[in-house]
């Protein structure tokens, strides 16, 4: 019962971080109608930002909030701006396309981060890294509870954005009817712009706050980028709801498998999962809410 | 008050509007009626600088109109309601009205004209807080009417708002339209339902296989051989 609880426990912190992830790349789906296949990488780039903050200047990694996210809203206005929306100037490039211009510009980041840093493994030593508390008999790590809490945060922040701001209407009015929404007098260009970096932004709060408990290395962002895609597709494409349903899930199940199967098959549960969802709940979360 | 000048408009290759010219005056409903594909919802779309003329100007108040990008176009005044509503489905009903004033006056005034548009549709505001594409037909159309006016509009446009309505409600949605012209709207109305239009409409233009072909009070229209023959099948 307690390696149950723990696992739960595990599971739940874990889903909110990956929550947080789907929940970037759910708002580019939604809007861009295409998967971001950068999202892990952009993440990867706020670790590295991250770390050399803590590493030469000391400065603790929940600060840095300050600095990554930012960073990573600008790095994703230029990308949509010069890299994607060009893109659909051309009529004889299908919009489509735009997904392998993400995979580029996934490849060039990595490859950026590995001339600069090589491929070593970095970390971030905190005091409050291995620290952890206990309720009953239940641990928990400092460091990944603040991370979830800070998840959970930018989560609600992000809901009150989409809900109540003029601009957060106008990303999901773009979302539901691009053509109505332009004639509400709805900048599509801008939004666009606007939403990807909102999405980079929110996978860079994601990257900062598991870089005390996480290792780092160029080729991370693969990884993510692969969880970010099935926490999407789990939530039903471009679903917000949904996507917090998809990191928990795919959070419990890579708990869930890691404790009760082997650590070495948690991947494997989170995409045996997402077979699953895809054949017998297609569409994926979003059938079971609204927004 | 609005010019539009010889226009050609393609869709890719295909030419769906050829040397097509009228005006719409302050404070008339105007009407464009034809038959399926004659090109009257091109002429708004272009209107809204969603298609741009191949030649030809649209002025509007000394602005060139088809020069504009279409997200510019509602903060000159000039609002369309689309065909088949296009409303945000899964926003609120009070949600799709404040998609409508989203620039300058239109959105100081926003709750102000929120009020205004539950006097003229109460229906609207029993359902404030219904999701959008839960309302039947003839909701959804007052709902469009109602973003569009949220707008404060000078010019409204309306792609066959009668489009799947029980003939009740395409009565109601007219006397609605005729009301919004009382207060001071100028009205461009694109319809297929064309006995009841001329009967409501100060002008109207006929618009055959992308052409105008006639023009005309809607009294006179109504009386014209061509059009009883091709429209009212007299």
């Amino acid at each position: 019962m307690e390696v149950f609880l723990q696992t739960l426990v595990a599971g739940i912190l874990k889903g909110g971080l990956y929550g947080l992830i789907g929940i970037g790349m759910s708002l580019i789906m939604g809007v861009m109608g295409i998967i971001n296949l950068a999202h892990g990488q952009l993440m990867m780039v706020a670790m590295y930002v991250t770390f050399v903050l803590s590493h030469y200047l000391g400065i603790d990694p929940y600060i840095s909030l300050f600095v990554s996210m930012p960073a990573l809203f600008f790095l994703g206005v230029v990308i949509q701006k010069y890299t994607l929306n060009p893109l659909m100037e051309v009529d004889s490039i299908l919009p489509e396309n735009q997904v392998l211009m993400t995979v580029g510009i996934g490849m060039v980041l990595t490859e950026i981060a590995r001339f600069i840093f090589t491929s070593d493994y970095k970390s971030v030593q905190t005091n409050y890294s291995d620290a952890t508390f206990y309720l009953g008999e239940i641990s928990f790590s400092v460091a990944l509870v603040i991370a979830f809490c800070i998840a959970i945060g930018f989560t609600l922040f992000m809901f009150w954005f989409l809900l109540k701001t003029d601009i957060g209407r106008s990303i999901r009015a773009t979302a539901q009817d691009k053509d109505a929404a332009l004639l509400m007098g709805v900048n599509s260009k801008r939004i666009t712009v606007i939403t990807f970096g909102l999405g980079s932004a929110l996978v860079a709060a994601a990257g900062t706050v598991l870089m005390p408990i996480y290792y780092l290395f160029p080729d991370i962002g693969g990884p993510f980028t692969r969880k970010a895609f099935v926490i999407t597709i789990l939530g039903g494409l471009g679903s917000t709801v949904g996507a917090i349903f998809g990191g928990l899930t795919l959070g419990l199940a890579e708990a869930f498998g890691a404790t009760y199967i082997g650590m070495a098959y948690d991947d494997m549960i989170g995409l045996l999962i997402f077979i699953l969802v895809l054949l017998f709940l297609p569409g994926g979360f979003k059938r079971l809410t609204k927004i | 008050m609005l010019k539009v000048n010889n226009i050609d408009v393609f869709y890719g290759d295909l030419q769906v509007l050829w040397d097509v010219s009228f005006e719409v005056r302050e404070g008339e409903i105007l009407v464009l009626i034809g038959a399926n594909g004659a090109g009257k919802s091109t002429t708004i779309k272009t209107l809204s600088s969603l298609l741009t003329p191949a030649k030809g100007t649209i002025e509007y108040g000394g602005i060139r109109l088809d020069q504009q990008e279409p997200h510019e176009i509602i903060q000159l005044g000039i609002v369309h309601v689309p065909e088949g509503r296009r409303l945000f489905a899964e926003m609120s009903v009070e949600e799709n009205l404040i998609m409508g004033s989203l620039y300058g006056e239109a959105k100081a005034k926003r709750y102000e004209t929120m009020e205004h548009v539950f006097e003229l549709f109460p229906r609207m505001k029993e359902r404030r807080k219904q999701m959008a594409g839960t309302l039947s037909g003839g909701e959804q159309q007052m709902a469009a009417i109602g973003r569009g006016l949220m707008s404060l509009p000078k010019i409204m446009m309306f792609d066959e708002p009668s489009l799947g309505l029980a003939p009740i409600l395409v009565q109601e949605i007219f006397e609605m339209i005729k009301r919004i012209k009382e207060e001071g709207v100028t009205i461009l109305l694109v319809e297929q339902n064309v006995t009841q239009t001329l009967a409501m409409c100060d002008r109207a233009y006929v618009l055959e296989n992308g052409r105008i072909v006639l023009e005309g009070a809607g009294s006179e229209l109504m009386e014209n051989e061509q059009v009883k023959e091709a429209f009212l099948g007299i």
